[in-house]
């Protein structure tokens, strides 16, 4: 049985679909973190079956609305003496730059490197985003 | 106020603007002899980095026609983008020189690159399988000036949908218009990118995709026939698979009616036979022409002579 022991202070992100927590790990930069950070991937979950975990010993200050590009179902919670003293659901942003980066080969982006990625929500339901440029779908958690 | 705009997109204009833009066509189509000098000493940069004949033709034969100069290239490797310019740095440049932009480019949201750098109205004269507006123009002209209306109608767009910007324009725009449905007709592989039918159906617009032609060209006003663009394809062998899937000739004809019409962006490859040029349905040598004339009503908008 692994065991990774509960933080102090910080922030303990929840709920990730399994096999997205290492995307979300290093979108937040925490390979580089020098404080104490725990990805822990297929725990056992009674809704999800399977779900990865991201903990984080620090208080550390991060757009949250931003893994919610990765996977909008996530629970962030953030623990002060060891207790959970607020829960977040982040929600889509309406516009992202240099997040999502566009999957269509002829988009002008692919060649043009010093433009940014924007993206806009077009549907919130579906989580779909479009590129500024070439109009291709994101799907949040499918692409 | 059209003067100083961009057109990236066929909806870059509302639809008010788009018929400031048709009767103004509609005038010069009337006495093109009256606008003879309406642009004297501006110019037009045209720059193409993707092969064109009838749009660049199309672009400069309508500036001159109107009194203007045009410089540009017709190909990227006669200018300094052969030497890895940025499209923003050449447009700066060229900002310099031209008062008015035309862009044709492979990669889609090129022109929104461009426009973002120019001070000077840009104009997308089709981007890789994206968005060609100016030829949204001259299908809406086409449309208007035969159908005297852009309501009510049923678009067949058939062939290749998915990388075919003439339709994706299309769609765009005319589905702006009240009542119009659309039946996109192409084999699975070719169908219209997923974009498109989304906008569709949050609009509430009817439309349906089908495999078969036969099935619904009786139940057509327009069939806008596309081109399998092999300049489109990574493989090969794809191609050679689906460029003749859809060949319009005089027997299906037949199973159309009497007041359809048929549109095509042209070239044609084998998509039209040859048979059918003489029908009185065959719109697409007069649509080139229209085009001309609604190139010419854009530019003096934008530049803002009319």
């Amino acid at each position: 049985m692994l065991t990774i022991t509960s933080i102090k202070n910080g922030i303990v992100i929840d709920h990730i679909h399994a096999g997205l927590g290492i995307r979300m790990f290093y979108q937040l930069g925490l390979d580089k973190a020098d404080y104490s950070v725990a990805l822990i991937m297929n725990a056992a979950s009674t809704h999800m079956g399977r779900k990865d975990i991201i903990k984080i010993e620090n208080n550390v200050d991060f757009d949250v609305t931003m893994l919610a590009l990765i996977d909008p179902n996530v629970t962030v919670n953030v623990i002060e003496d060891e207790h959970i003293v607020r829960k977040v659901k982040p929600e889509l942003p309406e516009r992202v730059e240099d997040i999502i980066k566009c999957k269509n080969p002829r988009c002008i982006t692919s060649v043009e490197k010093y433009i940014p990625q924007v993206f806009t929500l077009v549907n919130r339901e579906l989580g779909q985003y479009r590129c500024q440029y070439c109009d291709e779908i994101y799907t949040v958690g499918k692409d | 106020m059209l003067k100083g705009r961009h057109l990236l997109d066929p909806t870059d204009f509302s639809p008010g603007e788009l018929d400031e833009i048709f009767d103004f066509a509609d005038q010069i189509i009337q006495s093109p002899a009256q606008f003879n000098h309406l642009c004297d000493s501006s110019i037009l940069a045209t720059l193409f980095y993707e092969p064109s004949t009838r749009t660049r033709f199309s672009f400069e034969a309508a500036m001159l026609r109107l009194g203007g100069n045009v410089v540009g290239f017709s190909e990227p490797t006669s200018s300094s983008v052969a030497k890895g310019e940025s499209v923003a740095d050449t447009i700066r440049t060229v900002a310099c020189y031209a008062d008015i932009i035309v862009m044709r480019h492979p990669k889609e949201g090129a022109p929104r690159i461009a426009s973002q750098y120019s001070p000077v109205p840009v104009i997308n004269a089709g981007d890789g399988g994206h968005l060609h507006p100016t030829q949204t123009l001259t299908d809406l002209l086409t449309i208007r000036s035969v159908k005297h209306q852009l309501t009510g109608l049923t678009i067949g767009c058939c062939g290749d949908l998915k990388f075919g910007r003439t339709v994706h324009s299309l769609i765009k725009a005319a589905s702006r218009y009240p009542d119009n449905r659309f039946v996109l007709i192409s084999p699975k592989e070719l169908r219209v990118p997923d974009y498109v039918t989304a906008d569709l159906a949050t609009k509430g617009i009817a439309y349906q995709e089908v495999e078969r032609l036969d099935d619904v060209i009786g139940n057509l006003d327009i069939l806008y026939m596309t081109r399998v663009q092999k300049e489109r394809f990574f493989n090969e062998d794809d191609y050679v698979r689906l460029k003749d899937v859809y060949v319009l000739n005089a027997e299906k004809m037949r199973l159309a009616r009497q007041d359809m019409i048929v549109m095509h962006p042209l070239p044609r490859v084998g998509e039209i036979s040859y048979d059918i040029d003489d029908d009185p349905r065959a719109y697409y040598f007069k649509q080139a022409k229209f085009g001309m004339f609604v190139r010419m009503a854009l530019i003096s908008k934008l530049l803002g002579v009319s």
